[in-house]
């Protein structure tokens, strides 16, 4: 029994990554509304990052600035970095996403998915019929 | 050439289109855009000839980025494999602008063509950038670029059908999906390892040996690549995207995007993973292969039924990439060998089919195979580049086609694979059929009454009948492509740790 919630508690970061990562990943898969999808890959992004910054974290160690001393423990500010340049291609997607979904709003009056099946096969029903 | 530019022809390659892509977007004169877009894809494309030049007798360029040596700063990397890729990529964008300057205008508004050429060129330097880059963590950066700018120039296509829009967005959804993945995998490898270098990466992977973070870190990377290049069933996101994206860029994403997407698998399996662990190749052999014979197979099936002819040669794609991915799982350096000759074949002949389909889209205002009854008779050039296409998609000898097929064959006969070589001589016999479909109907049936289509003008022939008479030139005298991908597969298969038979 001790044994498990060491394991649980010692990778405590990376269980917290693995839920957000699902509940991300499951709103994109399941859910209908073009919106909604979006801010599920927004979480799922997320968890990314919380997984890149706590990978980064060293034991005891302060933010990486130069003091002088050559024994001071600092965490590993790369994987900081590296996150930085994601959040930045996050944003990105997520503007256009958004913006892609007000076109689909104004060209098909609708932003959830299953309408917007019903009209794409009703438009392909229309094109076999030629 | 001066000195100073020889030295910096890597960094060139990938800064020359990032610059001039949102001058594109600001030039106000008429097709002023498009004429930046040419120029800047002439540019890269003759960079991308000089590093050919410089490599083909196997040496390796190594830029570092800003003076900073690797593993600590940025690396590009340009070996055989990379400058063959970037050739491909920058001669289509070379092709495919030339093209594009008829179509789009008839595709895509006026007003939009400033930003639409932006995204284009941006798209091409994501490409070019990913391939050339010798960092894992620079992949994903460019990898990103280029797949932002095709969802825009996918979405672009919305003036002719609006659901090039809800194929943008498919396309983002799951693209965004595969390149977080990657991002994971690359997580993982940097626990592992603490270096993001390619071949820093491999070196210490290798003294590390197994444990259950490298093989999550292959396993996301491998499906998020898997994502990018539309390996079956990940494949979702493609046939839409191909579908209602404007012709030239169909043409050039069907060319490019995926090619840099496989040559990046290849780049990771054998470079940076190396297969240093058996996990590595048993999960080649046990999922990758399946996976691709039925791609191979049904993606064929599908192209059968399909009546839209850009449709068709989407779900051919999928068959194709199938293919590719048969040669690249068969772990041998002659099957590798196969893949790579068959990503240039394939490229080249894809890119020539989708410019036909974009001359129909345009001249006869339709891709529709029964409303494009009897168009061998009023588009005879156009038709005619079909054929030589087709022929090359079935692998009828004299075709590029027939080239990869033969050396797909060859490798699976080495390994003594007859199952896969059954499903490969299956899946050229249906191919046979879709593009037997469109033939018959092309040539064989009168036209439907009160239709008028000309010709395709001169600026859309031309580019589609390079590719044309390059799919035909590199089926007869296969010399320079098949030696590059024998270096290139040579290049690969040494640095990785396989035992070779």
């Amino acid at each position: 029994m001790d044994d498990l919630i060491t394991q649980i508690t010692a990778h405590y970061n990376y269980w917290m990554v693995i839920i957000l990562m699902m509940i991300g990943l499951y709103i994109t898969i399941s859910r209908g509304n073009l919106i909604k999808k979006i801010v599920g890959l927004n979480i799922f992004q997320t968890s990314v990052f919380m997984f890149y910054i706590s990978m980064g974290k060293v034991t005891g160690g302060t933010a990486p600035i130069l003091t002088g001393n050559p024994d001071e423990v600092y965490s590993n500010p790369l994987p900081h970095v590296l996150i930085l340049t994601a959040i930045v291609v996050g944003i990105a997607t997520t503007s256009l996403a958004l913006a892609l979904a007000v076109r689909i709003r104004e060209a098909y009056g609708t932003i959830e998915e299953d309408e917007l099946l019903t009209i794409e096969r009703d438009a392909e029903a229309a094109e076999d019929k030629i | 050439m001066p000195q100073f530019i020889a030295q910096h022809l890597p960094i060139l390659q990938v800064i020359v289109p990032l610059i001039a892509a949102p001058f594109c977007a600001l030039i106000s004169v008429r097709n002023g855009a498009w004429w930046l877009a040419f120029v800047t894809s002439l540019v890269t494309f003759a960079i991308s000839v000089l590093l050919f030049a410089a490599t083909f007798d196997g040496e390796i360029i190594s830029y570092h980025l800003g003076g900073w040596a690797p593993p600590i700063g940025i690396e590009y990397r340009v070996d055989m494999l990379n400058a063959f890729v970037l050739t491909i990529v920058s001669g289509t964008g070379v092709l495919t602008l030339l093209y594009a300057r008829a179509s789009v205008a008839h595709e895509v508004d006026a007003k939009q063509h400033g930003l639409f050429y932006t995204a284009f060129v941006l798209c091409l330097t994501g490409l070019l950038g990913v391939t050339i880059t010798g960092d894992a963590f620079n992949v994903f950066v460019f990898l990103e670029i280029s797949s932002l700018a095709t969802y825009a120039i996918v979405a672009s296509g919305a003036k002719t059908d609006r659901r090039a829009l809800t194929a943008a967005y498919n396309y983002l959804i799951m693209g965004t999906i595969g390149a977080t993945f990657f991002v994971i995998g690359l997580g993982l490898l940097y626990m592992i390892t603490g270096t993001l270098n390619m071949a820093d990466l491999a070196q210490r992977l290798l003294e590390h040996g197994d444990s259950r973070t490298l093989r999550m870190g292959y396993a996301f990377i491998l499906v998020g690549l898997g994502l990018k290049l539309a390996m079956f069933p990940l494949h979702q996101w493609l046939p839409n995207a191909y579908t209602y994206a404007p012709s030239a860029v169909s043409a050039f994403l069907s060319a490019t995007a995926t090619k840099v997407a496989i040559y990046v698998l290849l780049r990771f399996l054998f470079s940076v993973f190396g297969f240093s662990i058996p996990f590595e190749a048993d999960i080649l052999f046990l999922v990758v292969l399946p996976l691709a014979l039925a791609g191979s197979l049904i993606g064929a099936y599908i192209a059968t039924y399909q009546d839209n002819l850009k449709r068709l040669l989407a779900y051919s794609s999928i068959s194709q990439i199938g293919a590719m991915l048969i040669g690249v799982s068969m772990l041998s350096a002659s099957g590798l060998m196969a893949a790579i000759i068959h990503l240039f074949n394939h490229a080249v002949t894809k890119a020539s089919l989708y410019m036909v389909a974009g001359a129909y889209a345009k001249e006869a205002g339709t891709v529709s195979i029964r409303e494009l009854r009897g168009v061998g008779r009023d588009m005879p050039f156009t038709t005619a580049a079909f054929v030589v296409g087709g022929m090359s998609l079935i692998g009828i000898p004299l075709t590029v086609g027939f080239i990869s097929k033969w050396y797909l064959v060859e490798a699976a006969l080495m390994r003594g694979w007859w199952p896969v070589v059954i499903v490969i001589v299956v899946s050229s016999l249906i191919a046979l059929i879709y593009v037997g479909k469109f033939i018959e109907a092309a040539y064989m049936h009168p036209a439907p009454q009160g239709i008028i289509r000309r010709e395709a003008p001169l600026t859309m022939l031309i580019p589609m009948w390079i590719f044309a008479g390059l799919s035909l030139f590199f089926g007869i005298n296969s010399s320079l492509t098949s030696e590059a991908a024998a270096r290139a597969a040579q290049g690969l298969v040494a640095a990785s740790s396989l035992i070779w038979q």
